[in-house]
């Protein structure tokens, strides 16, 4: 006997196509995008080149509430007075505002690790750039998917 | 008085890095939600938290909208001198708490 119950592969096709189409349209709205996050990183790098590497986000991949994500940011460095790591940068594409924060550190830190809570708009990528105090840019970048986001409205 | 939660050792040794938690009780309203009368609630955050090691500047963290309510910050120092570490958050609406904790290093 064959299992009638489950959808046809075609079905299946055609649901998630048309499920694609609804959820890519309000993602229009007002939202930092993807530009506005490489804008905001080229106002704070300059023209100077940004390296892939070194730089860890430690983010989970599946978020249930993204009004609450624990993110750790850590960058490989002596943390040395000749070598350390002056600033971290977090930006993500699709909150209100592609800023997440900017934090100023230095050789007496002894470790480039940051952790923080932070909130998400929509599933997204998040970019960490560091700044180490030989003027280079180091970034590492992590993608998220968010379930339910960041709460919209005032609870009553 | 605000509600803050630190989390820093008693005691270290010379050289140790140490890690260094601090919480804060703020709603990080970010400027962009609508209230329940429908007009959008005014911005209201901490841009700034710092940490200072007997009045030198450890760390600092500029803050956005996207950090979480209530937020919480982790980071390491270098342990090399007893004394107070002082952690300072400042933001919208003359928003400022310092909190000061001692340290011995031996």
């Amino acid at each position: 006997m064959t299992c009638r119950n489950g959808p046809t592969p075609l079905q299946r096709r055609t649901f998630l196509a048309g499920t694609a189409l609804v959820t890519i349209l309000p993602a229009a709205a007002a939202r930092a995008t993807p530009e506005a996050m490489a804008a905001a990183i080229r106002d704070v790098v300059g023209n100077a080149t940004v390296r892939e590497g070194k730089v860890t986000l430690d983010v989970p991949p599946l978020i249930e509430n993204g009004s609450t994500v624990p993110l750790t940011v850590s960058v490989e460095s002596p943390m040395s007075e000749a070598d350390h790591v002056k600033a971290i940068h977090v930006f993500n594409e699709k909150n209100p505002q592609p800023y997440v924060f900017d934090a100023t550190l230095g050789p007496a830190s002894g470790k480039a690790v940051i952790g923080t809570r932070i909130k998400l708009g929509d599933s997204q990528k998040i970019v960490a750039i560091a700044e180490t105090s030989k003027g280079e840019f180091w970034s590492g970048s992590a993608d998220v998917i968010v379930t339910l986001a960041a709460c919209l409205e005032e609870m009553t | 008085m605000a509600n803050v939660l630190i989390n820093v050792p008693k005691t270290a040794r010379r050289g140790e890095v140490i890690e260094i938690k601090a919480m804060i009780l703020h709603p990080m309203e970010t400027g962009f939600r609508p209230g329940t009368n429908g007009r959008i609630i005014p911005r209201n955050i901490i841009e700034r938290f710092t940490a200072t090691w007997n009045g030198t500047e450890v760390f600092s963290m500029a803050m956005s909208p996207a950090i979480a309510a209530n937020p919480f910050v982790s980071f390491f120092a270098v342990a090399r001198d007893s004394g107070t570490i002082a952690l300072r958050w400042t933001g919208d609406e003359g928003f400022a708490v310092e909190e000061r904790v001692a340290i011995t290093v031996g």
